[in-house]
């Protein structure tokens, strides 16, 4: 996903594979992958002549910011997916969470 | 017909209980103990509710619930002579709607919960990194602070990069305990239940309030059991310091009214702690949870 993240335009699983230098992967090992990430809906393909040519179907920062919104409960669905820490909470408590810390670290 | 007003009496002291149980607040002392009541009371309430419905609508069988429908099944007859019958027919339905929604409403939400968490893993294995500093630690390359754990099987520990940025390593050991014990006692098989029941019955107050105290008490539960590794004050400036950065300049609909008071709760006890709640308390709690829980299927049992 980095490396077609990294790039412009979209990519052939040939093309792919020659980017990945550091590991020796079989071109196989490379398509399946990416058929897989496709079919899950993270890539989108194009048929280019014999090939198909994959692109990201999201950016990068949109899932990052995705799976933000899931960590502090904001989409709304109130699931029980996650068990977060603690939950977001609104400016003026924030204010007093700052003032009772500021009287903690004073002890 | 006892069967019936049995069930029925059960079914509101269920209802009656948990109204009473979201108020208290021994509840912050053992929230082991409070967890596995409120347990216990959804559970006893669905059954004693069904059952009553079912225990009206099959009392001329004179043969309990759980036999009387498989009579009614395999005879596949329901006699309707006289106008009450019809009062009895109405409850037989409303009993089978009433299982046919909470069994529903339960599947739908493990569905739903079990796809919501194959996503996000898919999408931590795409986007997180792993950090030298904290191992075993997935870590997302974000500013904000979060810190969560997607539960499963294999339970995945998850902070953004600005979390490491905020917290010192003793208050991110003690996260990170906090966080494990979710994990370890599958705290969202715990809260699965009441949020589903919330989803089905939005509008009651009851329920949304019950699903709230639970939500508080596994997280006091988690803190309890971080406790005993870390610092209970590096545990506490560290959720104040969380709770202060995740703040959102504007109301948002799915944020709790009582979010802020609740990390203040969770803060008061673990720098202030009460007492534990008498052993012989806890026990006597435990023992009227595993009764009131085994209570319902009997009388599903019990001819009368």
């Amino acid at each position: 996903m980095d490396i077609l993240w990294a790039q412009s335009t979209p990519l052939t699983a040939r093309e792919v594979g020659r980017l990945i230098a550091d590991r020796d992967l079989a071109p196989t090992t490379v398509m399946t992958v990416l058929d897989r990430l496709s079919r899950k809906g993270f890539l989108n393909r194009t048929r280019d002549g014999r090939a198909w040519r994959y692109e990201p179907a999201e950016s990068r920062d949109a899932y990052v910011t995705e799976l933000m919104l899931e960590a502090l409960d904001l989409t709304g669905d109130r699931s029980a997916a996650l068990t977060r820490f603690a939950q977001a909470v609104s400016g003026s408590e924030a204010e007093i969470l700052r003032r009772a810390l500021t009287e903690l670290e004073e002890q | 017909m006892i069967a019936a007003a049995v069930l029925a009496a059960l079914a509101l002291a269920c209802a009656v209980g948990a109204w009473r149980l979201t108020s208290a607040r021994w509840t912050w002392r053992a929230p082991r103990t409070a967890i596995l009541l409120w347990q216990s009371l959804g559970v006893t309430w669905g059954l004693a509710t069904t059952g009553a419905l079912f225990a009206y609508a099959l009392a001329p069988y004179g043969a309990g619930v759980v036999h009387g429908l498989s009579i009614m099944l395999t005879r596949a007859e329901f006699n309707v002579r006289e106008p009450h019958d019809v009062i009895r027919l109405c409850a037989l339905l409303s009993g089978f709607t009433l299982l046919a929604v909470l069994v529903a409403v339960l599947v739908a939400a493990g569905v739903q919960t079990l796809r919501a968490q194959r996503r996000h893993r898919m999408l931590l294995s795409l986007i997180a990194r792993d950090e030298p500093a904290v191992p075993g630690v997935r870590v997302v390359d974000h500013p904000g602070a979060a810190a969560y754990c997607v539960p499963g099987l294999k339970s995945q520990v998850v902070i953004s990069a600005g979390t490491l940025d905020l917290l010192s390593q003793d208050e991110l050991d003690a996260m990170l305990a906090h966080e494990i014990a979710h994990a370890r006692e599958r705290h969202d098989l715990v809260l699965l239940p009441f949020g589903a029941l919330l989803h089905a019955l939005p509008w009651s107050g009851v329920v949304r309030d019950a699903q709230a105290s639970v939500a508080l008490l596994i997280e006091m539960a988690a803190d309890d059991h971080a406790r005993r590794f870390c610092s209970p004050k590096r545990l506490a400036t560290a959720l104040l310091r969380f709770g202060a950065a995740t703040a959102v300049p504007t109301p948002h609909g799915a944020l709790g009214a009582t979010s802020g008071q609740n990390v203040m709760a969770r803060v008061n006890r673990l720098i202030k702690p009460d007492l534990d709640l008498p052993a012989h308390v806890r026990y006597g709690i435990l023992a009227a949870s595993v009764a009131l829980a085994v209570s319902a299927p009997l009388l599903w049992l019990l001819p009368a």
